[in-house]
């Protein structure tokens, strides 16, 4: 056997072990689950120079036809298990102290492991029907997750939506995998051979995207990903923001390069990028009025990973360039993003399960060490030129909105985003961590343990350095800085000085206040209440799906049972009543019935046969 | 040898109303069949006379009782019949004093399902089926709950219709094939004249669709479930309902052509199943009749995979699509049983299956919690666990045809493939519901103490539980016993692919599947 099947042994064992019997040992299963995952962390770097042959065993065979389970380790996936599996590390350890004292601690890590054995099988897949069964589990440990304290209404409904929302989209990715395998020949990706171009192969590309709109959140399915800010914060940090969601853009992304960039070279691509650009501006515009510090983040995510989504679409006119710009933006993001969801798991866990940042405030002085933090993950997430990771990979993701140096229409939107994600961070950043303290909560606040303290330590690294280019080549399938770009410059005026505008917005606006100035405004209000939009899918769901569900079970019971097979049966109760006259009761008149139905059968046969 | 699986719990149920000790010669009986059926699962041959009988019964006609392992489909149904049945027998409730009919009753069930799906003869075949329906409907009349006259009357009269539309149609069949007798190997080795495969096939569809509760013949499924008692519904929504399955496939060769023509219908009634009943499920408010209305939907998945057999118009033209049905039949017997097990303990726990007086439970019902949502997430098709296998298979029969021959566009079986494929949203909606206002949220009045599933009720749940989870890791392990099964005259193609070679995990591979494609 391959080693690296050990990438799924190592999880999927620390899963069972705690399952089976680890779980009433609190401690002890948080122990095996944590050194699980360190364990496929060194296997990541273990593998991550070398060249390995694919390896896979039949799953499901019938004459003529296998699907397979088969892992594939080359460029693309080595890079991504390695972010992985780092990001999972760090969130283990950091869950150690964070879930220290919760009552399903077990339950917990068990829910972490069985999301680590999922997503590695969703990287290293070497087929879209393995990948399909990962991704479905993958939501299912999400399900897990953000229904950890199911106890509480809002988190068990939370779980409900995540789930049903992703299974809407895997409604169309199962089609689109379904056309592709009779269009491109075959379900593995390196045997899929790139079809000709067609209504039919734009139709399988966008309902395959439909997969990528679900797990990563886009519009119009993004609604459950705030929501699903209800689970622990650290499954924020690793599923919510690092992993995960970042699935649909590796999916995708996994197409161009093991098929080819020209299987987005028609309408599909165009509108891949369109959405991906929509979500991120709707996303930003949300995340400037949200006063939970975890769904600001969650905007936010959703806002970066439309970027992601819009590079990958563009790659039919860039080709695999304008992908690994979004890989690479996939993976400086996964860093600093995981550091600001687990900066404000730890400032929720000081502040006493506080995640009002009104109620926050002051935080600067009492937690120097998260603040510190903090600030070099937002450095990187509104991109300080050159000093930070998300600089390098924001550059490449607007160079990709350019047309051979030339503005278009999605360049406008990329800029206005990037003006407003410092806009929103600056506000985070002000009023949370400076200020004096507007509750009880944050006068209290101080910094967190150690075993919490040292992933942000290691992420605020990661985040500043893993855009430079010695380390990024490393993970050459993420790494689009290869040759020259046409308009480099104008994309760094537009990036710089939407930078310094935004922050300088936000600093005037959000300075020494104790409540948001712009929350009475009417345009702030629709970003505020989300463009309205869970509101409107709740009234479809209400009124499309339960009334006719409800329709349908009223002709049900009263067409279908009450005239059409309820007159077949009071035809036959009329001749039942014979039958009731040897007034045995019913129920020896069924048996009667039977029997005799049985001699006629004995009867027939016999002297109706030939 | 074979003849012990039927004999074994016959022969329990006699003692037992003779005056043996109900529970223990019961249990017995079952632990000894699930035991003998795993033995001649794991040492079949491929020869369909190992262990089996064959006994002349009448001259003329020409009928035998012959029983024997058919093929992979006899021997996992076979299978599925004594797995659930020993879930059933450890989990019955038995009202005090009922003992000499709950559990002789029970064990009929089991012996004339094992006896259709093990019968090498039509008429044996049909008979046992009856045999066994006879214990339910008295089940149902005599032990069940709440509305039980109602719904025995009403599944009796259904059933009594399709057996007698069935026998009417299998009448036909004997005569048009004029074969020497009424085994299978008999009649399968005759043709019968195109002309009459039409006719032939249309009371076949109907007789076997409404003992499968093909949609609009299902009204009588959920209240019959609800209302029997915890192991006739195991049994029957579990294994009973198969047989009409079973039956369409086993007789598919010999009415291949005639189906074609009601392949049109056949796709408007298995949407019927999975979208106008799935919406039905939806709006359910008691969790059994929940459970029942959806074991209703899922069986039009079997019939998606049925229908794609008969466009392709033979077994080797669609050769994923016989081997889906089946184990999608058998996962979904599991779970169905599963869960219709667990609600039973649910309501005996808290008095009430009602979902708006429910919640909460997982709190002080953990295991239980824990089981009712695997089976749950199995019904729904939850990768891992038996029942994706099944659907997944069956999603790609309904586009082998595509990947064949993609030039030809999207299909009337594609199309309809792709509108089941929203029956998995729409009972992935139901399902999370009905644990959501089970299990979750605050814990209510019901719910507050209700005790968590003991040592000995966890048994038979976990036992099912493992063959969801067994086959749904590893799927070859149930269709390998397909294996011996010849769909075609036209060998297997094998192609080795030098660049990957397969590991060394599957004991066995049937003719080495082609990389997914066999172009």
């Amino acid at each position: 056997m391959d080693p690296f099947w050990l990438f799924l042994i190592f999880p999927f064992a620390a899963a069972a072990a705690i399952q089976l019997g680890l779980k009433r040992n609190a401690r002890l299963s948080a122990f095996v689950s944590t050194l699980s995952v360190a364990a496929t962390f060194v296997l990541s770097v273990v593998f991550l120079g070398s060249d390995n042959p694919n390896s896979h065993f039949n799953w499901a065979t019938t004459s003529g036809f296998s699907i397979q389970i088969g892992l594939q380790l080359d460029a693309l996936s080595r890079g991504m298990m390695f972010v992985v599996t780092g990001v999972g590390l760090l969130v283990h350890v950091f869950s150690l102290g964070y879930m220290k004292d919760d009552d399903g601690k077990a339950r917990y890590f068990c829910g972490l492991s069985i999301f680590m054995f999922s997503m590695t099988g969703i990287v290293l897949a070497d087929n879209f029907i393995m990948m399909f069964i990962f991704w479905e589990l993958v939501g299912f440990s999400s399900y897990l997750l953000i229904g950890h304290w199911f106890q509480k209404d809002s988190a068990a409904d939370a779980a409900k939506k995540a789930f049903l929302v992703n299974r809407i989209g895997d409604f169309g990715f199962m089609i689109g995998i379904l056309m592709l395998w009779g269009l491109a020949g075959s379900f593995v990706f390196d045997s899929m051979e790139l079809p000709a171009q067609g209504p039919l192969l734009t139709a399988a590309m966008l309902l395959v995207f439909c997969g990528a709109v679900g797990k990563s959140a886009q519009f119009p399915l993004h609604v459950w990903l705030p929501d699903a800010m209800e689970g622990p914060t650290p499954v924020s940090a690793l599923i919510h923001a690092a992993t995960m969601v970042a699935a649909g853009v590796y999916m995708l992304f996994r197409l161009q390069f093991s098929v080819g960039a020209d299987l987005f070279a028609n309408a599909s691509g165009e509108i891949i990028a369109w959405i991906g650009a929509g979500t991120a501006l709707l996303a930003a515009l949300m995340a400037t009025q949200q006063d939970d510090i975890k769904r600001v983040l969650a905007y936010s995510t959703l806002s970066q990973l439309g970027y992601m989504i819009m590079a990958v679409g563009l790659a039919g006119h860039h080709g695999l360039t304008a992908g690994e710009a979004g890989m690479f933006h996939l993976y400086t993001h996964a860093w600093f993003k995981a550091l600001l969801f687990l900066g404000s798991g730890a400032i929720i866990y000081a502040c006493h399960h506080e995640q009002d940042i009104w109620k926050m405030g002051g935080l600067a002085k009492r937690m120097r060490g998260t603040t510190a933090t903090f600030a070099i993950a937002t450095a990187a997430l509104i991109a300080v030129p050159y000093l930070v990771s998300g600089f390098y990979s924001k550059e490449e993701i607007l160079m990709q909105t350019l047309s051979h140096g030339h503005v278009t229409p999605l360049f406008f939107v990329a800029v206005f985003v990037a003006f407003l994600t410092p806009f929103y961070m600056t506000r985070l950043f002000i009023v949370t961590f400076l200020g004096k303290p507007r509750s009880h909560g944050a006068e209290e606040a101080r910094e967190v343990p150690t075993v919490m303290l040292l992933p942000l330590l290691i992420l605020a690294v990661l985040s500043v350095v893993a855009g430079f280019k010695p380390i990024a080549g490393m993970f050459s399938a993420m790494d689009p800085r290869h040759g020259h770009h046409d308009g480099a410059a104008l994309v760094l005026a537009a990036s710089a000085g939407t930078l310094v505008a935004g922050v300088l917005l936000g600093f005037l606006v959000y300075r020494r206040r104790d409540a948001d100035p712009l929350a009475s405004n009417a345009l702030f209000k629709v970003f505020r209440n989300k463009f309205y939009i869970d509101e409107a899918y709740a009234k479809v769901v209400r009124f499309g799906q339960d009334a006719v569900a409800a329709i349908a079970h009223f002709f049900d019971e009263f067409l279908i049972n009450g005239l059409l097979v309820g007159g077949l049966s009071r035809g036959a109760a009329g001749f039942g009543n014979l039958f009731r006259r040897l007034q045995s009761g019913n129920l020896q008149g069924y048996a009667i019935l039977f029997a005799i139905g049985i001699l006629l059968v004995i009867y027939l046969t016999v002297f109706m046969t030939p | 040898m074979i003849v012990l699986l039927i004999l074994i719990p016959i022969a329990a149920a006699i003692a037992i109303m003779a005056g043996a000790p109900a529970r223990p010669a019961a249990l017995g009986a079952a632990l000894l069949n699930l035991v003998l059926g795993a033995i001649f699962a794991l040492t079949f041959t491929g020869n369909p006379d190992d262990g089996g009988l064959t006994i002349q019964i009448l001259e003329k006609p020409n009928i035998h009782l012959a029983l024997g392992l058919y093929d992979g489909m006899s021997i996992i149904l076979m299978l599925l019949t004594v797995i659930v049945t020993f879930a059933a027998v450890l989990s019955g409730r038995c009202p005090e004093g009922t003992e000499r009919i709950w559990f002789p009753s029970t064990l009929f069930i089991a012996a004339g399902a094992l006896g259709a799906f093990l019968s090498t003869d039509l008429f044996f075949f049909y008979a046992f089926h009856e045999l066994a329906l006879i214990p339910t409907f008295i089940m149902i009349g005599m032990l069940g709950r709440g509305d039980r006259k109602e719904a025995a009357w009403k599944i009796t009269i259904y059933l009594a219709f399709g057996s007698i539309v069935l026998l009417a149609g299998l009448l036909w069949l004997v005569n048009a094939a004029g074969a020497d007798s009424l085994l299978f190997d008999d009649l399968l080795a005759s043709t019968i004249p195109a002309d009459q495969q039409k006719g032939i096939a249309a009371f076949l569809l109907v007789g076997f669709g409404i003992l499968v509760s093909l949609f609009p013949f299902h009204s009588w499924a959920a209240p019959a479930y609800a209302s029997a008692p915890a192991p006739v519904s195991m049994l029957h929504a579990g294994v009973l309902k198969k047989f009409g399955l079973y039956g369409l496939l086993r007789l598919y060769p010999m009415i291949s052509e005639g189906l074609q023509p009601w392949l049109t219908w056949l796709i408007v009634l298995l949407l019927g199943n999975i979208l106008w009943v799935g919406f039905v499920t939806i709006n359910q408010k008691r969790l059994d009749l929940m459970l029942g209305n959806s074991s209703v939907m899922h069986m039009g998945y079997v019939f998606l995979a049925i229908a794609a057999l008969i466009a392709a118009g033979s077994e080797s033209a669609n050769p994923i699509a016989k081997p889906a049905a089946i184990v999608l039949m058998f996962a979904h017997g599991v779970s169905i049983a599963l869960l219709f097990g667990l609600s039973d303990r649910i309501e005996r726990k808290t008095g009430t299956l009602e979902l708006r007086d429910l919640g909460g439970l997982a709190k002080s019902a953990p295991s239980l919690a824990f089981l009712f949502g695997l089976a749950g997430l199995a019904s729904i098709g939850l990768p891992g666990l038996a029942n994706f296998a099944g659907e997944v298979l069956v999603f790609l029969s309904g586009f082998k045809e595509f990947a064949d021959d993609p030039a030809g566009g999207l299909g009337p079986i594609q199309v309809a493939t792709i509108l089941s494929l929203w029956g998995v949203v729409i009972s992935a909606v139901y399902i999370l519901r009905a644990y959501r206002r089970t299990f979750q949220g605050p814990v209510v009045t019901a719910t507050d103490g209700a005790r968590d599933l003991t040592f000995a009720e966890r048994i038979p749940a976990v036992f099912l539980a493992f063959f969801l989870i067994l086959p749904g890791l590893y799927p070859n392990t149930l269709i390998q016993f397909m294996a011996h099964d010849a769909p075609s005259a036209e060998p297997p193609q094998i192609v080795h692919d030098a660049d990957r070679p397969p590991l060394g995990i599957p004991r066995w591979s049937p003719g080495e599947g082609s990389m997914l494609t066999e172009h």
